[in-house]
């Protein structure tokens, strides 16, 4: 594998507390995520994990903090909004468009790269039409860069669960993304399964040079193949560093092995 | 049998008015999850529009074509029924994202009566008609196998044709292009189609003018049969055991539960009816519905609902 070079801060947290009623998810978390980097966010079951990558991702509006993409704080975003700057998201539940088949599910994800009208798209002008080829060109190296060619036409939910989650990761790529965000993206995954995805997630690190941010909590894996590591746990942050550093913080060991806090 | 196959027509000319109707309510429950109480009062309002501007507009302008005044009245009730989705969904849909589906289904009782009350402000309460030439004469067919031959009108069959048409080219913009698959990726998933950039707000406009264009065209057709009156509005309860029968969730669920029930009305009225005393044309399809919901809740082409326990 060429050496990748990990770039500026692009991706910046600032003291981000929120909370849903009285109870609080996060509480006045701050990291960063440099360009080209896999920054893993990890923690045991109901640290906040999913909370912070939903904040990142515009779901939710933290009550306090601040977040910046390439300098442009966030404000009143939702999903659509971050996707336009570039951001794109697997999700842990997989939320795929299950009628749909994987070609037709990739293809979605090329929406923000359409320009034609839908003018143009219901009368099938030639405009219409030549965009709709050069972007299932597109479509096609991601299936199989994902290895998933002989599915192209099967609806994504009559698939064996591992597949689906690659086509997850296939929908996210089609945005052609600056910062992919990926929720739990091995959950309920066997070894092998877990292996091909850590594969793929890789090879998109360093053949696009995507900058990933995955949350996570089995920790085998991640410490694997992430650069840094942030370790959440009740909401609060607990841990920042790399693999080996993370994993000789006495607070991660104890919210890992439970020993008293 | 010549008179059964001519009941059987005409059942089939009223289901495939259903079927148009109970198309609405597919095409806005798959894009938005909203089960829109007001498509009835879509096609009151769409058709009042259209039957209006017939006559207000040859009068405006100063011309008399009739062909030329059916054309302009079917534009612009075109343009209210986009005016109606984009107000609907500015002033109600936006602010009820994520909701219950009670919550939504109450919301679109309000624009029912709404639409009810002001479409008879701003077009008039009287009874109006649409003519937009088709040919009321009826004619015969299979004379050769029965005496007398099988009455059918030439209405009939123009509007059947008109339906497959609109129904085709629904189908075609939806599978084949891309507004098309966002429209089917926001039926699926809103969170997953916002996180890849789908416009939510623009495609609710899209669905709701679409929906609303399908109540002008059910709209015309009923109304140039019946005339437009307030009555119309009440055809759309009849939809509703036809979504249920076909699948909420299903467009050709939508056409073939709506020519089962118009079928299925017709024929029971004849062959059953004076058993029972007659008058069972006007509940046939709840019953047919409400055995559908005990043995198949998700109707015939319906998604099954399989909840993970």
């Amino acid at each position: 594998m060429s050496p990748r070079k990990i770039g500026e801060v692009i991706l910046e947290v600032n003291n981000i507390s929120l909370a849903f009623g009285g109870v609080k998810a996060l509480t006045d978390i701050s990291f960063d995520v440099r360009e080209h980097e896999i920054r893993a966010i990890i923690g045991p079951n109901g640290a906040g994990k999913s909370s912070m990558l939903n904040c990142i991702n515009g779901v939710y509006q933290p009550q306090v903090g601040s977040i910046s993409l390439r300098g442009q704080v966030f404000k009143h975003m939702n999903s659509r909004d971050v996707a336009l700057m570039g951001v794109a998201r697997t999700f842990q539940n997989l939320a795929l468009f299950k009628g749909m088949s994987v070609l037709d599910n990739i293809m979605a994800g090329r929406n923000l790269k359409m320009r034609a009208n839908i003018f143009q798209q219901a009368l099938r002008l030639g405009a219409a039409q030549r965009e709709e080829a050069e972007q299932r060109l597109f479509v096609e190296r991601i299936v199989d860069f994902l290895e998933i060619q002989p599915y192209r036409k099967t609806a994504v939910g009559k698939m064996p669960y591992g597949l689906q989650k690659r086509v997850d990761l296939g929908r996210a790529l089609a945005m052609e993304p600056q910062v992919l965000l990926l929720d739990e993206p091995m959950a309920g995954m066997n070894v092998e399964e877990k292996q091909d995805m850590s594969r793929f997630i890789l090879d998109v690190n360093d053949e696009f040079g995507t900058t990933i941010v995955l949350i996570e909590h089995d920790m085998g894996v991640v410490m694997d193949i992430s650069d840094r590591v942030v370790v959440l746990d009740y909401g609060k942050k607990i841990g920042d560093g790399t693999p080996i550093e993370v994993r000789s913080n006495p607070d991660v060991i104890s919210a890992y092995l439970g020993t008293s806090h | 049998m010549a008179f059964f196959l001519e009941t059987l027509f005409g059942g089939l000319m009223v289901g495939m008015l259903y079927s148009l109707i109970a198309l609405g309510f597919v095409l806005i429950y798959k894009a938005s999850g909203v089960f829109n109480f007001a498509q009835g009062a879509m096609v009151l309002f769409a058709a009042l529009a259209m039957a209006r501007f017939y006559e207000w507009i040859p009068k405006w302008f100063g011309f008399d074509n009739k062909i030329l005044a059916n054309v302009l009245a079917f534009a612009a009730a075109v343009l209210v029924m986009i005016c109606v989705a984009w107000v609907i969904e500015r002033l109600v849909l936006r602010h009820l994202v994520n909701q219950e589906h009670i919550t939504l289904l109450m919301a679109t009782l309000g624009i029912t009566y709404f639409l009810e009350g002001f479409g008879q402000t701003l077009f008039g309460s009287d009874i109006y008609k649409i003519d937009v030439g088709m040919p009321k004469d009826p004619i015969f067919v299979l004379e050769g196998m029965f005496q007398g031959g099988v009455l059918i009108n030439k209405e009939d069959l123009y509007a059947a044709g008109i339906a497959a048409v609109l129904v085709a080219l629904l189908a075609l913009f939806f599978q084949k292009t891309a507004t098309g698959r966002a429209l089917r990726a926001v039926a699926d998933d809103h969170q997953a189609a916002q996180s890849i950039g789908i416009p939510l707000g623009r495609i609710w406009i899209i669905v709701w003018s679409v929906a609303g264009f399908v109540a002008l065209v059910a709209g015309v057709i009923w109304g140039s049969k019946l005339g437009v009156q307030f009555s119309l509005s009440l055809v759309a309860l009849k939809a509703l055991p036809v979504v249920i029968l076909g699948g909420l969730t299903s467009v050709p669920g939508a056409i073939i539960g709506g020519l089962i029930i118009g079928m299925g009305e017709k024929l029971s009225e004849i062959y059953v009816g004076p058993m029972l005393g007659g008058g069972i044309e006007i509940w046939f399809a709840y019953v047919l519905a409400l055995v559908f919901l005990l043995f198949r809740p998700q109707g015939l082409f319906g998604e099954k609902i399989i909840d993970r326990v």
